[in-house]
């Protein structure tokens, strides 16, 4: 792999090729912000956290940096008033799901994003879609998945699967940026239908 | 390449039964299209009927079996050819039949004018009157189907064949030239040719990004991969939008045969139809196409003996908007669930499973056999700076002559709207007309000048889209019509990425409020900064475009948000919780009907009283509005304004004037 050049916040990085931009400037010790970012697994580009600002032959445009393979001559910024408002705007959607994630609220303190800005919802999934990635690409088990779309999408356990492959692993819970125990709610609800039904999100 | 002229027909076609297997050369093709031709009779009566979905649904079926019962009672069935063809536009109208030579257009026809028409098919051309096209201004008949005015100001390239052609014969395509476009390619054009051409005919995609075909095409042909793709993109589902349905349904082996030259121009050995499992008719008569071509040897392998192999496969979709999408038609095709993934390297490059993949649009690839017949610059002959061609729109809404309608690039909207159109019924004002689908927007009055191209509706804050067309009166509420497409769009969305999941969401919910009269000062700033989000942030094509019907109509209809902000008032009337209906006493002469009619029982009154509508358990649906005889015309629908105290109950007694003398 050959190497390749560029610049972020004004820093020449030097980059393999094949490498995200995200991967470059960890790589330089420069921090982007993630949520449905993992190393281990596939970039997915769903929260759009991480975009930032590129500059190639004078044209610039906004991309996600966990998707974005490297290229030479490019020059990033990680920050700027239009990312830190998208981000701010981001973060405050998914605190009306997740008011009490500590890493969603650490961000919301970086960037002025104010939780209650949006009314409280119905459900507690900031839809990052780690556990199902986990799930399906490291575990191969798919016990866990979406259902439904838009507004409508849910996490969901399988229960024909859950119930044979998730007493063993629960290695999801720890991944959910949002309460691990959230992720057990809904395994558990999916595997015992007898259990009193609870509302999703009534116990934050 | 079918042109839409004079072709002929007969009901059997002895020059077939001499193909014995597939056609192994350009000759044998020549042979087979001479000996097809020479078999119609320019002079033999033909009556074609349109069987495009939209007539099937007025009727077309039993239609053709009437015309197919009189011709058999009046042993007429060797004399005159029935043809059941593809879509021909004029949808307002259907079912369309048509009758040949004289070229006699008859409309909303009924299965019980079939022994007239066939009567009239042989007998003479006098044409039947009452079935003809009338001119609303002049009241004059119009006999002939290209004088009418919906048909007189269009240019029908790509869809024009569709009123000629069986779309389940295949033999009907090839003596309008069918497949002659492909024997070009294969033959006399190098693949590097034929992407030139494209290229220099400026063809753009018509699905909705404009893209410039050829380049798209170049890219693919340069990329590295083990296999490359085409892919015919079948997926419309902007709603009131079919002009791709009519092609596919109509012309099937047009876009075949442009899929196969595309084939052969970027390298690929296997082609894709992504079209709705909601369009049965399509689907099937593909199907059917694709059989046939394989047997005539158009499909398969050594195709026409040029060693050239190309197989096509269908695959319905299920039934998600964001699958039109390319990428995440693409992971649809792959078997996955679609949604759209990060395109940073086009999907010309690294497409379906990660190889070079040539996506467009039905219509688009329809345009290639022209091209490649024509050349680029007949291509070119109409049209504007960046768009050249023509564009097929789907004209709906408030507007007299609801269909598809294929018109040069450049024409203006008012053109368009009002003289193919035919304006707005009901003696209505224009408003606005939405272009461009669900994340298109709205153009308002003063911009009808416009001439349609891509870029063209993109700077006016639209967009073209894959050429809807919905037509807006004055009775439209541009709030509400925001509102209606971000519904839309949010029940579309795939819920991946957070700003259009969420910021659909959102915006849909802010929108409600405003119709609903619960707007506040604050919100547009907010919707706007949501737009921008969205805009800006999403990771497809959807959830980028989905603030478009907000930000176009605060562009052009702010004093519509903000009334209905400030002074909870819907000026189009239209916004269900912020008017009301009352009966002007007056004017009520107690004929009962509202009352009987009101679903609510809302209405109180009775013989020679005066009525009264109780807001309370008003549901607003508008039927006393409706039904009040004109005469009278006593039922008020008004918003923002209060509501006169009713009169009292001595006062409700309405006195007859033949009693009172």
């Amino acid at each position: 792999m050959s190497a390749t050049l560029l610049q972020i916040d004004g820093k020449q990085v030097e980059a393999q090729e094949g490498m995200t931009l995200l991967e470059a400037a960890q790589g330089a010790g420069i921090r982007i912000p993630t949520l449905c970012h993992h190393e281990g697994l596939e970039p997915y580009g769903g929260c759009r956290i991480c975009m930032v600002e590129i500059e190639k032959r004078g044209w610039s445009k906004l991309v996600a940096a966990c998707v974005y393979p490297v290229e030479g001559d490019v020059v990033v910024r990680t920050r700027s008033e239009k990312i830190d408002l998208i981000r701010k705007t981001i973060l405050e959607l998914l605190l009306a799901h997740a008011p009490d994630s500590p890493g969603l609220l650490s961000l919301a303190r970086e960037y002025g994003a104010d939780k209650d800005r949006f009314e409280a919802q119905a459900s507690f999934c900031v839809h990052c879609g780690l556990c199902v990635r986990y799930c399906s690409e490291i575990k191969k088990a798919n016990a866990v998945g979406f259902l439904d779309r838009g507004k409508r999408r849910e996490i969901a356990f399988i229960p024909e699967i859950a119930a044979a492959e998730c007493w063993s692993c629960m290695e999801c819970f720890a991944l959910c940026p949002t309460s691990a125990l959230q992720a057990a709610y809904v395994w558990v609800n999916a595997l015992v239908p007898s259990l009193p039904h609870v509302e999703a999100g009534s116990e934050r | 390449m079918p042109k839409n002229s004079e072709d002929t027909s007969t009901s059997e076609y002895p020059s077939l039964g001499k193909i014995m297997s597939r056609i192994g050369s350009p000759a044998e093709l020549e042979e087979l299209r001479k000996g097809l031709q020479a078999e119609r009779d320019p002079a033999k009566p033909r009556i074609t009927l349109c069987g495009g979905s939209a007539c099937l649904a007025t009727g077309s079926k039993e239609v053709a079996a009437g015309m197919e019962a009189e011709l058999e009672a009046q042993g007429l069935s060797a004399q005159v050819d029935l043809r059941k063809t593809g879509c021909r536009g004029f949808c307002e109208r259907g079912p369309v039949v048509v009758t040949h030579p004289d070229e006699s257009c008859y409309l909303q026809v009924e299965p019980g004018d079939a022994p007239e028409i066939v009567a009239q098919s042989v007998n003479g051309h006098t044409a039947i009157d009452r079935l003809l096209y009338t001119d609303p201004g002049t009241e004059e008949r119009i006999q002939r189907e290209s004088d009418i005015p919906f048909y007189k100001h269009q240019v029908r390239r790509v869809f024009g064949s569709n009123g000629s052609i069986d779309p389940k014969s295949i033999e009907d395509y090839l003596a309008l030239g069918g497949y002659s476009a492909l024997e070009k390619a294969l033959f006399r054009m190098t693949s590097d040719e034929v992407v030139e051409e494209v290229k220099k005919s400026k063809l753009r995609g018509r699905g909705g990004g404009g893209f410039p075909t050829g380049r798209k095409w170049e890219e693919s042909r340069n990329a590295p991969g083990e296999a490359k793709y085409v892919i015919v993109n079948a997926d419309e589902g902007d709603p009131g939008a079919y002009m791709d349905r009519s092609l596919l349904e109509g012309n099937p082996h047009l876009i075949l045969e442009g899929l196969a030259i595309g084939a052969y121009a970027v390298g690929a050995r296997e082609g894709y139809i992504y079209v709705r499992q909601e369009y049965p008719l399509a689907v099937e008569n593909v199907i059917l196409a694709i059989k046939k071509a394989e047997e005539y040897g158009f499909l398969g392998t050594d195709i026409l003996g040029s060693g050239f192999d190309f197989t096509v496969t269908v695959h319905q979709g299920a039934g998600a908007f964001v699958c039109g999408e390319s990428s995440a038609l693409m992971t649809a095709l792959e078997g996955r669930v679609g949604e759209p993934r990060p395109k940073y390297i086009h999907t010309a490059v690294k497409g379906v499973w990660d190889q070079p993949s040539v996506l467009n649009n039905v219509e688009t690839w329809a345009n290639v056999p022209l091209i490649i017949n024509e050349g680029a610059e007949w291509f070119g002959e109409f049209g504007t700076e960046g768009s050249k061609g023509t564009k097929i729109f789907s004209l709906v809404g408030k507007i007299t002559n609801t269909g598809l309608v294929e018109v040069p690039m450049g024409m203006t909207l008012e053109d368009i709207i009002f003289k193919i159109g035919g304006g707005i019924p009901g003696g209505k004002k224009f408003k606005a007309v939405q272009t461009g689908g669900p994340s298109g927007g709205c153009i308002p009055e003063a911009l009808l000048g416009l001439e349609v191209g891509f870029d063209e509706l993109t700077e006016a804050g639209s967009m073209m889209g894959s050429g809807g067309m919905i037509v807006m009166d004055e009775d439209t509420c541009m709030v509400d019509v925001a509102r209606y497409f971000l519904a839309f769009l949010a029940d579309e969305s795939c819920g991946k990425c957070a700003p259009c999941r969420e910021g659909t969401g959102q915006m849909l919910k802010i929108l409600t409020d405003i119709t609903e009269g619960r707007g506040r000062e604050g919100h547009l700033e907010l919707l706007e900064e949501l737009s921008e989000v969205a805009r800006e942030a999403s990771l497809c094509a959807l959830g980028k475009s989905a603030p478009n019907p907000f930000l176009s109509t605060l562009r052009y209809f702010r004093d519509e948000y903000e009334v209905h902000i400030l002074e909870k008032r819907c000026p189009a009337r239209s916004c269900k919780e912020l008017i009301a209906y009352h009966i002007d006493p007056a004017l009520c002469r107690g004929c009962m009907q509202c009352m009987k009619q009101c679903p609510a029982d809302a209405i109180d009154g009775g013989r020679n009283r005066i009525h009264v509508v109780d807001q309370e358990a008003c549901t607003k649906c508008g039927t006393c509005f409706e039904v009040c005889p004109a005469r009278y015309d006593a039922v008020r629908k008004t918003s923002g304004e209060p509501i006169p105290p009713p009169v009292s109950e001595e006062q409700r007694i309405i006195v007859r004037k033949s009693k009172e003398t």
